[in-house]
């Protein structure tokens, strides 16, 4: 027994799935799960062709098609030449190598963060890869989940292995509960907001704490989708009851005694009690309040009581400046009131059935303020199916909100949906920076989908609790 | 496979791009993530922060010409945070950047950069400073990078000593940064290794 105690979820599945130590010092990791789309993989699996490799198992990749996909006109070929170019070469790919693709027709299409979990191809205890920085939101289930570049990418479907470095493990601790009106968002909004954008780097965040154990499943993905923006490469939760229970029945979990066996591996990776980390972080989730960012990177946030800082407040104020130069606000007036153009629910950090109820909770029987843009971007096309079956879509569509089909959509507007000029959106998505909304001066305003529902009503940043 | 590239030494001007936290979205807007291949990145760098919405140029080190030719970039801290994006590395290779010497690096875009054989090396934040402000002062400077002395040195006898993980270093150096080969040796093992995770026969037992 003394042998594995002391250990961590992280150095666990690190050691059950190394093959071998490379002669640089990094750690060749075998990788059970890759998911691929069409952005980062076309030119991987044209360095795969050159150098004359197979995909080495193909039966453990996935693909499917969510960035650039349009979510109104989802008609073939794409009125973007090159959206249509790019999803050609990914089905002409995953045709040559053998590799199952839930493309635009399929029931199981989606954002590759939505419908991992979603399949259940995503379980505890694996090793996954995908090209893409949100890969961290698959860590939910116990998952160690590498957000790679498009080399990685070449050399997973070449070798379903990595080369990386073991880094160390800070566990964060949200104690206490959260009040009403405060969400999964807001709680890693202020993680990122207390230790930094850059604060996760050379770490692995496993998130724990009364908070997250009463999470759901969806909870915890909004958690670890964003460890990627605290500077963390992965980020994950142990998997425990929850976990298990959300798994049970879904298409790639085994049955019967199969899933009383994963059960017994799924439970024996969870950290041990006794497990050493290099860093503790303890919060207080009660302390938390509904929280935005005001900035162009998701650390700059704030509750939204609180005033704007001042930009001497911050380690660097250049920095805060330049957000400010950018939003065109001022320091020290308050965030609540500011007007807004868009709203838009969606993204891999908060476009799951939850999250959609949570935004028609406030939304129901009101309207969206005359003169603003709002979208509801499901997910995946599963999620879209449920939210129909109960109804969330006629409640957003008569309040005036536009009901979508499945994609990334506005969170990085590859696809026609963007902020037109200087554009103001109140965004349920991960990502604040300049430009990401599609227009080079546009600005986002991040914050839980509840409070983007309660913002399209008014035109402006309210506090979800007047609504709740 | 490509023939083995051992990187060792980095010599040229610099080109300075102040500021912290500059994001991948920043160093190449999505939409050029639209193209099938890499090869047309090196028009992209920057873009939106060099170019306005009618294609005039904006004040940038990018569009200045006494930076032209440059091989390698200063930056401040957390570069190339955010999106995993490997277009971001690609286009600053392609415009001509042959390592970066920086404050920090986000994960993902470091490991990116040793993927494609760039060196991203750290220094200390006066250090940086000093460097950025000779490059913008005498921008015709010359930087050697030397990876093996972990060493940038400059003038007629200036150098500060920088970092990098050791790992990357030795991939630089030994020429193994281009891993496919190295990790497709191994796919014996790797299949081992797979058959002793109950995962992959479906927890059949
Ligand atoms: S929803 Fe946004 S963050 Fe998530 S995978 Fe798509 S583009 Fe990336």
């Amino acid at each position: 027994m003394a042998k594995s105690s002391g250990r961590t979820l992280y150095d666990k599945v690190w050691e059950s799935h190394t093959v071998d130590i490379l002669p640089t010092g990094q750690t060749q990791l075998f990788i059970g799960l890759h998911l691929i789309h069409e952005i980062t993989t076309a030119p991987a699996f044209d360095m795969v062709r050159e150098n004359g490799f197979d995909v080495a198992f193909p039966e453990r990749t996935f693909a499917t098609v969510d960035h650039i996909v349009p979510t109104d006109l989802r008609t073939r070929p794409f009125l973007d030449s090159q959206a249509e170019e790019l999803t050609q070469a990914l089905e002409k790919n995953v045709g040559e190598f053998g590799i199952e693709f839930f493309g635009l027709d399929s029931d199981s299409q989606g954002i590759v963060h939505v419908i991992g979990p979603q399949l259940g191809l995503t379980q505890p205890g694996m090793t996954l890869a995908c090209g893409d920085s949100h890969t961290s939101t698959h860590g939910a289930f116990g998952t160690l989940a590498f957000g790679i570049g498009t080399s990685q990418v070449r050399d997973v479907l070449a070798t379903q292995t990595l080369a990386t470095d073991k880094l160390k493990v800070r566990r964060i601790n949200v104690n206490g509960n959260l009040s009403d009106g405060v969400y999964a968002k807001d709680v890693i909004l202020n993680i990122i907001r207390r230790l930094g954008v850059a604060g996760g780097k050379g770490f692995v965040y496993e998130y724990d704490g009364a908070v997250v154990d009463k999470m759901n499943m969806e909870e915890r993905m909004t958690v670890c989708n964003m460890s990627i923006e605290g500077g963390a490469l992965l980020g994950y939760v142990n998997p425990d009851a929850t976990t298990f229970e959300f798994l049970k029945g879904r298409r790639f979990v085994p049955k019967g005694a199969g899933f009383e066996r994963a059960v017994s591996y799924w439970s024996s990776i969870r950290s041990d009690p006794d497990a050493r980390y290099d860093e503790v972080v303890n919060m207080d989730g009660s302390q938390i309040e509904p929280t935005v960012t005001w900035g162009i990177n998701p650390g700059q946030a704030v509750g939204i009581s609180e005033k704007l800082p001042l930009p001497e407040e911050f380690s660097d104020p250049e920095g805060a400046r330049k957000a400010y130069q950018h939003m065109g606000w001022k320091p020290g007036s308050p965030i609540l009131g500011t007007p807004i153009n868009v709203a838009f629910v969606g993204s891999c950090t908060n476009s799951r059935l939850s999250d959609l109820r949570a935004a028609a909770k406030i939304a129901k029987g009101r309207k969206v303020h005359p003169g603003i843009r709002a979208l509801v971007v499901p997910g995946s096309t599963g999620v879209k199916a449920l939210a129909e079956k109960e109804g969330l879509h006629e409640i957003f569509t008569e309040a005036g909100f536009e009901w979508r089909a499945a994609g990334c959509s506005m969170c990085l507007a590859m696809n026609p949906d963007k902020l037109k000029g200087r554009e103001i959106c109140a965004s349920s998505s991960n990502r604040n920076f300049i430009g990401r909304q599609g227009s080079p001066e546009g600005r986002t305003i991040l914050m839980s989908p509840a409070m983007v529902a309660a913002a399209a009503l008014n035109g402006k940043i309210v506090d979800v609790r007047e609504y709740i | 496979m490509s023939a083995v590239i051992k990187i060792s030494k980095v010599s040229g001007t610099a080109i300075p791009v102040r500021g912290n936290d500059i994001d991948t979205d920043r160093i190449i807007p999505a939409r050029y993530l639209k193209e099938v291949t890499f090869a047309r990145m090196g028009e992209y760098p920057f873009y939106d922060e060099r170019f306005d919405a009618e294609g005039k140029t904006k004040p940038h080190p990018f569009n200045d010409a006494k930076y032209k030719g440059a091989s390698i970039l200063f930056v401040n801290k957390n570069f190339g945070c955010g999106s995993s994006r490997e277009h971001a590395p690609q286009a600053l290779f392609r415009f001509g950047i042959k390592a970066i010497v920086g404050e920090s690096f986000a994960a993902i875009f470091a490991g990116n950069c040793v993927m494609l054989g760039i060196p991203a090396v750290t220094l200390g934040e006066r250090e940086m400073e000093e460097l950025i402000r000779l490059a913008e002062s005498a921008s015709q400077t010359n930087f050697t990078l030397d990876l093996a002395a972990k060493k940038l040195s400059y003038g007629t006898d200036r150098s500060v000593s920088v970092g990098i993980p050791e790992s990357s270093r030795k991939a630089l150096l030994e020429g193994s940064w281009d891993s496919t080969a190295m990790l497709r040796a191994n796919l014996d093992k790797a299949k081992t290794v797979a058959a002793r995770l109950p995962y992959m026969t479906g927890f059949m037992g």
